[in-house]
């Protein structure tokens, strides 16, 4: 039981972290696309349409693998949670049935025609079609976030005689406080993918002298961008987020930062490694105070540490917990300085002959793909060991009939086929950034 | 009465999907026979090409709403049918590949590749949904919780102790293949002009006989197998309406296409699909997952369901919601609308 237990966790984990890839570019790309057709609107000049089209390709790719890999999301609650689905069905597959009826037609329709219907509909249909596949695609980060975040903070509900979960108010359940800044944090964190990947593109098209100037037209738009997205991914959804852990999760904030002992002025560790048999932190270098004043505010506010929390409700993964944590959190303020940097040279006119910074706007791309999966590691590790904070452990949500040896099949056959997804995507993206923006009349080659 | 109208909607749901998926699936299906060169297979895939997502997107709105609404079948029968739901999900997974991917590169090696495994996954998920669905009317082996698992076959027999497949689940399996060939070929001779077209419009009649002796086996085959469409039947005759339909269709299919009325030979296609779905599943109702052993172990609208707070206000969310998605189906149909044409730019 505990090694099919193991396995669903990794079985979930994997084809959600694999999915999430193409989900993080599809929330911030599909903002730059529309900007795009809005400046070639505003302006008149047809470069940003090019650029708009060049965008779509990879795009259609990103979303087509997107599609691919979700399909499997609607169903793995019920294939591998079936506990968990009996149990809250009723309440989460509200917003799962929202999500299919209000944004998935939404995005599959118009994005046929966002891919090949500029000439049917005309720029300003056009632009309209773009702004329909990025609305859908928010929508249905909203509902899923507003999921999860009734998984971390249940609300809207009351407990049946027989201990059944039952809805007594759906709008509790889609306005739930956790979903806003979590949701505000998510949209932000695929803005700064989205950035990144113009950006990166760009710098690589200055520094290979190839396309320039459609790099330099990425950067005029992704820099600014980014540089926004990378300050309020940080504050105020960041921080308020973590607030909101502070107050409803005390023991996760104490896991985060493998505090073990209640301490009035927590320091945030800069670096250091969990020790749980000692129960320290090894080789810690820390801020004093920062902790105290992310969670309360006040620099000198108590925190309490792990050991004031019984051990069977401590996360049950605090070193990765821990490491992702602050994987997500270094990463965010590395964001922050590169793109603030190429913003003050972009202003200066000189980013374009800036190679340190160019170089670094390229090397980067990866990474904000690193830090948004350290952020949902956060959070999902945050949470254990319920699968519903307070109501449902993890360990009581599987499907008691599939046998470990099933789910290692399946987990095996995800791994399988999602490795050779990843070599295809990078295959087929890498061509369209080879050939770069044309002159094509249409976004896509077709069928 | 919420549980019944949840039931029909979600029945409806899944009929819709059937109808147009079925029509991509069985245009996959067809598509290395029907299509014999690079110019005629890209006409297959321009004629499903901007709408397959979307008419894929029933079948995860059908899961969605299964969800909230018959939480405890969405649970039962997702995990007890893992092994072949996860086959149907990678199935899904190459399909889509296969006609996102295929056309972008222009490569001897690359295009046939994708056609095959367009053509497999598309023939495969037909014999896997008829296959599902024949599961659903034989019934499965629920314990007292509800639950089951069941082994992709044991001795392929639908006796007590069944697996996915047995001679039964395969029958319908084949029927369901069958069907959406017949589907799929209408639609392809619809789209499409020459060659190709005639082509499709031979497969569909070839199709049509085969669906005609299938529907006789696999209705005597149901009957035996599961008593309760006999007594249903019997206890509410106005539900000869759904087979009715589905007879009204077939019959339009052969009419409709001996006329050359293409576009009427596909959508009597689509009211056969309907009337067949519609009278398995009055047929079973109230049930939702019959099975083999102790009746009252079988899951039906009342067991399954969620209560009645959530099953109201789910209503005043599908409503518009339904209203929306049909509104972009129809939308999106109509700027596709008429013959593929390859020299266009686009689409």
């Amino acid at each position: 039981m505990e090694s099919a237990l193991a396995l669903h966790r990794f079985h979930f984990a994997f084809t959600i972290t694999f999915h999430y890839i193409f989900v993080q570019l599809t929330l911030g790309l599909g903002l730059l696309i529309f900007l795009m057709k809005l400046l070639a609107l505003k302006t008149g000049d047809e470069r940003w349409n090019e650029a708009a089209r060049f965008w779509s390709k990879i795009f259609a790719i990103n979303f087509a693998l997107g599609v691919v890999t979700g399909i499997p999301m609607e169903f793995q609650f019920g294939t591998n949670w079936s506990r968990f689905s009996k149990a809250a069905g009723g309440v989460i597959g509200h917003t799962l049935g929202m999500e299919g009826l209000y944004t998935f037609f939404l995005e599959s329709s118009f994005l046929g025609l966002m891919l090949f219907g500029e000439k049917r509909l005309g720029q300003i249909g056009h632009t309209l079609a773009t702004a329909a596949v990025w609305i859908g695609s928010w929508m249905s980060a909203y509902v899923i976030v507003a999921t999860n975040a009734w998984m971390q903070h249940p609300t809207g509900y009351h407990l049946g005689p027989k201990g059944e979960i039952l809805l007594n108010s759906w709008w509790s359940l889609v306005f739930n406080e956790w979903a806003f800044w979590q949701y505000f944090h998510t949209i932000m964190g695929g803005i700064v993918t989205g950035s990144f990947v113009v950006c990166g593109v760009g710098a690589y098209y200055i520094l290979t002298k190839n396309h320039d100037e459609a790099g330099k037209r990425f950067l005029r738009l992704g820099v600014p961008v980014g540089a926004l997205a990378t300050l309020l991914v940080a504050f105020p959804t960041g921080d308020m987020q973590a607030k909101l852990v502070a107050q409803h999760q005390p023991a996760t904030l104490a896991a985060m930062e493998a505090l073990f002992e209640t301490t009035k002025g927590a320091p945030l560790a800069i670096m250091g490694q969990p020790d749980m048999e000692k129960k320290r932190l090894d080789n810690p270098f820390i801020i004093p105070g920062v902790l105290s004043f992310v969670a309360q505010n006040r620099w000198t506010a108590e925190i309490r540490g792990l050991n004031e929390f019984p051990e069977d409700t401590w996360p049950d993964q605090i070193p990765l917990l821990y490491f992702a944590f602050h994987i997500m959190v270094g990463l965010g303020t590395l964001f922050i300085a590169v793109m603030a940097a190429a913003a003050v040279w972009l202003w200066r006119g000189k980013l374009f002959e800036a190679k340190p910074l160019l170089w670094a706007l390229m090397l980067f791309l990866p990474l904000p793909y690193v830090a948004n999966t350290a952020g949902w590691m956060t959070t999902e590790l945050g949470r254990q060991p319920w699968l519903i904070y307070g109501l449902m452990r993890t360990a009581d949500g599987t499907s008691p009939h599939v046998s470990s040896g099933n789910a290692t099949f399946t987990l095996l056959g995800f791994m399988g086929m999602y490795s050779l997804l990843f070599m295809l995507g990078l295959f087929m993206i890498w061509r369209e950034l080879d050939h770069g923006p044309g002159t094509k009349g249409e976004a896509s080659s077709g069928y | 009465m919420l549980p019944v109208i949840w039931f029909w909607i979600v029945a409806v749901m899944i009929a819709m999907y059937v109808v147009l998926d079925g029509f991509d699936l069985g245009a996959g299906a067809i598509h290395l026979g029907v299509a014999r060169n690079d110019r005629e297979r890209r006409m297959v895939l321009r004629s499903i090409g901007p709408v397959w997502d979307g008419n894929e997107v029933w079948l995860l709105a059908s899961g969605g709403v299964l969800f909230f609404a018959f939480p405890a079948l969405y649970a039962s029968s997702f995990s007890g049918f893992y092994l072949p739901l996860m086959i149907v999900l990678w199935l899904l997974i190459l399909r889509g590949c296969a006609v996102e991917f295929r056309s972008h590169v222009d490569n001897a090696v690359w295009r046939p590749f994708w056609d095959v495994v367009f053509s497999f996954a598309s023939a495969l998920l037909a014999v896997f949904f008829g296959a599902a669905l024949g599961n659903v009317v034989r019934g499965v082996p629920l314990n007292a919780d509800g639950d089951f698992f069941l082994p992709l076959w044991t001795n392929f027999m639908p006796g007590p102790n069944p697996g996915i497949l047995d001679w039964y689940t395969i029958l319908i399996g084949v029927f369901a293949l069958a069907t959406l060939v017949q589907h799929g070929s209408l639609w392809v001779n619809y789209k499409t002009e020459g060659d190709l077209q005639s082509r499709a419009r031979r497969t569909a009649f070839a199709a049509w006989m085969a669906v005609v002796a299938l529907t006789v086996a696999a209705t005597i085959a149901s009957f035996s197998i599961q008593p309760k469409l006999a007594q249903s039947f019997a206890e509410m005759p106005f539900g000869y309406i759904f087979p009715a339909l589905a007879l009204a269709g077939m019959g339009g299919v052969a009419v409709f296409l001996k006329r050359g009325e293409d576009l009427k030979a596909f959508l009597a296609s689509a009211v056969y699909i309907v009337g067949m779905l519609t009278s398995v599943v009055f047929g079973v109702f109230p049930m939702v997952l019959p099975t083999v052993g102790d009746p009252s172990t079988a899951l039906t609208i009342h067991n399954a369901s969620a209560p009645e707070y959530g099953l109201k206000v789910g209503l005043a969310w599908f409503t518009p919601g339904i209203i929306l998605a049909i509104g972009y189906t129809t939308y999106l149909y109509s700027k596709f609308a008429g013959k593929v044409d390859l020299d266009e730019a686009g689409h």
